[in-house]
């Protein structure tokens, strides 16, 4: 079986992908991803995952062009110019 | 996309993964590239671990059989990267005790003294860590996430490598002599490393941006690193020809290539008896694995 390793570098930080370990059985990977990953106290902490329980997906279609739920989708500037001029307070 | 793009792709500095849509002589390049590289870590512990037993201090027995298990394990995580290209780890076994693919060239040559030890972990591992450095940027991105890892390791043992040769090199004239012997056996296979002097295009690694630079360039990249670290020493290097041109360039004798080619391809000095070990280890070791999948099974 292929197990997934994520390591934890520091406390606080997110669980990055380390590569994988293949082993026989749940107990093998965690005694192959300690080997791998944390003999030098190089993390903080694992997640050993077996690889079929990994959801996997590439597909993020946008076909609506959503732009009002990103910061793309608002141009203040020439709206900002405008309401300086009504209330007087543009710079010269 | 087709093969032209892919390459476009690649040669613009793009990464794919073990999912996505590879060319075939790609892939097949790939698991080249890698499986050898999966052997030489393998390999490269042999002769190493002949020393384990000989060396001079516990805490030198200690540091070798560290970087014993580092290297086993850059292996392991090597031939991971190739099953998930396709071809598993008992195959690339089974093709390395054939003799079918290769590993590289230094580690098919005897350690005859500490002194040897002292050169490979410093001079080998640094040849070696100018590929691994360059590999960061493989275009196969589960490849070039390992080398982190091992580019990491490796720096221990180029360290613990430049601390066995300033030991030696602040001891006796008898030390000093070990050292020099060690490198002027050392240096051939040495400058042979990074393979012949192929321009980076016409090297088809290259080409789909596998590696990140040409044989030359690695190698003097080498050469501009730690020849100053050798002459500092007081050191020769047994190379009449070796200098640096005021352009920056190293000149040197022209490297054994046909040694280079005889070697790899199976007739080293130690190449067969090492197999050898390899061969009988896994046959040794077979009742391990089947008890390991019977019992999870």
């Amino acid at each position: 079986m292929i197990f997934e390793v994520f390591r934890q570098e520091k406390k606080g930080a997110a669980f990055a992908h380390a590569g994988s370990v293949s082993a026989p059985d749940a107990v093998f990977a965690e005694a192959f991803a300690r080997e791998q990953y944390g003999r030098r106290q190089e993390s903080e902490a694992l997640w050993i995952v077996p690889r079929d329980a990994v959801c996997e997906v590439h597909d993020f279609p946008d076909e609506l062009h959503k732009t009002y739920h990103r910061v793309d989708g608002y141009s203040l500037k020439a709206k900002l110019k405008e309401a300086r001029e009504r209330a007087g307070t543009a710079a010269d | 996309m087709n093969e032209r793009e892919f390459v476009d792709y690649v040669q613009s500095g793009g990464q794919v993964e073990t999912g996505d849509w590879l060319p075939d002589d790609y892939r097949a390049k790939l698991i080249k590239f890698i499986e050898m590289h999966g052997n030489s870590e393998l390999m490269g512990v042999l002769p190493e671990r002949e020393w384990i037993l000989r060396a001079p201090t516990l805490q030198r027995k200690l540091a070798l059989t560290a970087k014993v298990q580092d290297e086993v394990g850059h292996s392991q995580l090597i031939y991971r990267v190739v099953e998930d290209l396709g071809k598993p780890r008992e195959q690339c076994l089974a093709d390395l005790i054939s003799g079918k693919s290769k590993f590289h060239n230094v580690f098919h040559y005897p350690t005859k003294t500490w002194g040897d030890v002292g050169v490979i972990a410093w001079l080998v591992d640094a040849a070696a860590i100018i590929s691994q450095k360059a590999l960061l940027k493989c275009s196969y991105a589960p490849y070039a996430r390992i080398m982190k890892k091992i580019c990491w390791e490796e720096s221990f043992h180029i360290l613990h490598g430049r601390d066995v040769i300033l030991t030696l090199m602040n001891g006796t004239d008898e030390q000093r002599e070990l050292v020099q012997e060690a490198l002027t056996r050392w240096w051939g296979p040495l400058m042979q490393f990074h393979g012949n002097p192929i321009p980076a295009e016409d090297d088809p690694m290259y080409v789909w941006r596998i590696k990140s630079q040409g044989n030359e360039e690695a190698r003097q990249q080498f050469l501009d690193g730690y020849v100053p670290q050798i002459w500092e020493l007081g050191l020769t290097v047994p190379d009449p020809k070796l200098r640096k041109n005021d352009d920056g360039v190293w000149e040197y004798g022209e490297p054994d290539w046909d040694e280079l080619k005889h070697v790899v391809t199976g007739h080293g000095p130690k190449t067969q008896e090492r197999l050898e070990l390899r061969r009988r280890m896994l046959e040794q070791e077979a009742w391990v694995r089947s008890v390991v999948l019977a019992e999870a099974a």
